[in-house]
């Protein structure tokens, strides 16, 4: 499918994983892909850990929404915001006729208290400012990078939970709000974002049908991040080979090439694996040796991912757009 | 950079907490540590967190727990060293401290039965830091151990643990604790407002649970205090290494600079660096051979290469930032992942050459 026919399916991807599979790259390249095909996305980071900044070389991106790389000839603008769990409560709270009493709560602590008794709640406040968002902004597509795994859940699984914990008043009426959302396809899906090792794929595989089981929330493509790329050539027979290089520093090589090889075996195990256990299409991101992330190497990802999404097809989605239309 | 080894260090302290940001090696590496210093004849402790299912396969953990069981270490437990390990359980071991502190049976039992606690103990961001601490020093204290390892949960934020002791304490000296347990009308009347406030948010019946708790938690708190106290200076002792486990990106480098510096700024030293994951240093080459069947062979050399030279340019900033001149281990990617006994013994080589 092609890639904008893609971002059309939903207005919401919410990027999530293992720590440090790959999200936050993961998620600006989506931006960087989607801007190209003409839509102005917004890309929203939740943990405060402002790690989207460098990769865009910008500075700080805090709770306003800013500009982060403006338009030119071939692609749109990319837009970004940081909402935390702290300003997205005292907001809800100012909007909700509590300027008084968020004060209040604010000015002793009382918070903490409120966050500690009913747990969950930050995270559906900071949901429920990206559901507004989702209404609101002009983005065409909302992208989020949400936190690590662990707390992936907790964070998609607060609107169930308070939905349930809170049987009235302006709370229960958010969680209702923001669940519906998470489980309307059109409104958003999830994509998981994994290495091909053992321990994050383990991972990816619970967090998928916790996350079906649990939200209800459509899933996407999963994303294989940091694949080597396969060398072709590395199982010749190097013996009687020609060279001007001592027997010690062939070996050498070829030990390179062994560990290349097997650490590609191993990833393409995993690879298998994951296809095996989780029915979903994979699009698969190669490793970058060559330098740290930056913006040309997210840029060279996002090349990757358009080929990897032109490569796949997804039930139904197509019929949909055109039925809307 | 200090001059000691990894062993000397390890054969010295009877205390050692791995931190380090997700996904580095820290339970890895605490296992396997452990298992050296078992062969090497100690009497061992090992607090697990979390640990990747084929780790604790291999280790015979099967379950969380709160007590360690023995691990059989075969033919190589013949130094008259023990490994004992477990997989900690949060929940119970909290439930197990509020048992211990309360004045009776029942002054424990209103406390675990309240749904506030219930928060607490299973959800708080801290707690299981709060635990892993709390296990660290009941088996310390025990003396039943020659060396207590502990492994800490993936935080970023070092304070997470350092500070996780008063976790209790903080809530307890709270504003609203004390605003409750106050015994001045205004005091109480003022409360009781922000409380009804408060129930317009959440709900009357939470506002309840937390009532109720601080209210079950009357004449605990000195306990409490004086025992986060102890752990501090538990860790602060001699007796106390620990061990910052890192990978060398960019990305987990600057973590674990903070890392350092939170712990620094606690008069914590950072006794040694473990730079896990390395790319393996294969020979550089002075010539290039020309015969087409190497040019595979010739790129995987290079890209392993390029990224073992940004490996050491991270490496380098890292220790730039740590003061306390730590003893730095270096070990290497293994070609594959470390799930078994086998693999530990691997990875053991490279973390204890000798
Ligand atoms: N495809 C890739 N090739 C090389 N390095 C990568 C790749 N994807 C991510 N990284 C690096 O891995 C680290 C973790 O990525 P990041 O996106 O920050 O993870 P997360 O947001 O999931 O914690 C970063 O140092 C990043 O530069
Ligand atoms: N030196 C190494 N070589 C290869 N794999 C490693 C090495 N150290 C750790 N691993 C693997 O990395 C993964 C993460 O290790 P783990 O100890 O669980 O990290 P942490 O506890 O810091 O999150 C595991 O799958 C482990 O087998
Ligand atoms: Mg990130
Ligand atoms: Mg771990």
């Amino acid at each position: 499918m092609d890639p904008d026919e893609y971002f059309n399916r939903t207005r919401m991807v919410i990027v999530a994983g293992k720590g440090g599979v790959g999200k936050t790259v993961l998620s600006a390249a989506l931006a960087r892909l989607a801007a190209r095909t003409g839509l102005t996305a917004l890309l929203v980071e939740v943990d405060g850990r402002n790690a989207l900044a460098p990769l865009f070389e910008v500075g700080e991106i805090g709770y306003e929404e800013a500009v982060i790389a403006s338009a030119t000839d071939d692609s749109a603008k990319i837009l970004a915001r940081s909402i935390t769990p702290d300003t997205a409560l005292v907001e809800w709270l100012d909007d909700h006729g509590m300027k008084l009493v968020s004060k209040r709560l604010q000015k002793t602590g009382a918070i903490d208290v409120i966050a500690t008794a009913t747990p969950g709640i930050k995270d559906l406040l900071v949901l429920g400012k990206i559901k507004q968002l989702v209404v609101e902004s002009d983005a065409d597509i909302v992208i989020v990078d949400a936190p690590a795994a662990g707390h992936a859940m907790t964070f998609l699984r607060a609107p169930a939970l308070l939905a349930e914990m809170a049987r009235s008043g302006p709370i229960n009426t958010q969680a209702h709000a923001v669940l519906a959302m998470l489980q309307d396809p059109k409104q958003c899906e999830v994509m998981l974002v994994t290495l091909p090792e053992e321990t994050p794929v383990n991972e990816l595989i619970d967090t998928a049908f916790q996350l079906e089981d649990d939200v209800g929330i459509q899933l996407a493509p999963v994303v294989v991040n940091g694949m080597y790329p396969i060398i072709d050539g590395l199982d010749a027979d190097l013996s009687g080979v020609k060279s001007n290089l001592g027997a010690a520093k062939i070996d050498e090589l070829r030990a390179a090439g062994d560990f290349r090889q097997q650490r590609s075996i191993l990833q393409a195990g995993q690879r298998a694996r994951l296809a095996e256990m989780l029915p979903l299409e994979q699009l698969v991101l190669p490793y970058v040796f060559d330098a740290d992330i930056g913006l040309p190497q997210i840029d060279e990802l996002a090349d990757a991912l358009a080929e990897a999404i032109a490569n796949i097809e997804l039930p139904g989605a197509a019929d949909e757009t055109a039925g809307d239309q | 950079m200090s001059t000691r080894s990894f062993v000397e260090l390890i054969a010295d302290k009877s205390i050692v907490v791995l931190a380090g940001t997700g996904g580095v090696g820290k339970t890895t590496t605490s296992a396997v540590v452990a298992l050296h210093a078992a062969k090497a004849g100690r009497k061992v402790a090992l607090v697990t967190i979390d640990p990747a299912k084929r780790l604790a396969d291999a280790l015979g953990l099967d379950e969380l727990s709160n007590e360690p069981s023995r691990i059989d270490l075969g033919a190589d437990g013949n130094d008259g060293g023990e490994l004992w390990a477990l997989m900690l359980d949060t929940k119970s071991t909290f439930d197990e401290l509020i048992t211990r502190y309360s004045a009776d049976p029942a002054q424990a039992q209103r406390i675990l039965n309240n749904d506030f606690y219930g928060n607490i103990s299973n959800a708080l961001s801290g707690t299981q830091e709060y635990m892993a601490m709390e296990k660290l020093y009941e088996l310390a204290e025990g003396g039943d151990y020659d060396l207590v390892i502990v492994d800490t949960p993936p935080s970023r934020n070092a304070l997470a643990f350092l500070d996780s002791p008063n976790m209790l304490t903080r809530l307890l000296d709270h504003w609203l604790y004390k605003a409750l347990m106050g015994s001045t009308r205004t005091i109480m009347k003022a409360s009781q407002l922000l409380l009804k406030q408060l129930s317009k948010v959440v709900g009357g019946e939470v506002v309840e649970d937390v009532v109720a708790f601080f209210q079950a938690f009357e004449g605990m708190e000195d306990g409490f205090k004086e025992r986060s106290q102890r752990v501090m200076e538990l860790l602060a002792s001699d007796a106390c290494a620990f061990v910052l486990v890192a990978s060398a990106r960019r990305d987990t480098t600057i973590e674990a600079a903070y890392l350092a510096r939170q712990l620094a700024d606690n008069d914590l030293d950072v006794a040694a660096v473990v730079m896990n994951r390395l790319q393996p240093d294969f020979v550089r080459l002075n010539r290039r051979p020309r015969a087409p069947e190497y040019e595979p062979f010739l790129r995987a050399h290079d890209e392993l290469h390029a990224l073992a030279d940004r490996e050491e340019t991270h490496i380098a900033s890292l220790l730039s930032q740590v003061e306390s001149d730590p003893v730095v281990v270096r070990v290497p990617l293994l070609a594959t992942d470390v799930h078994d006994l086998d693999g530990m013994n691997q990875l053991g080589t490279k973390i204890f050459p000798n």
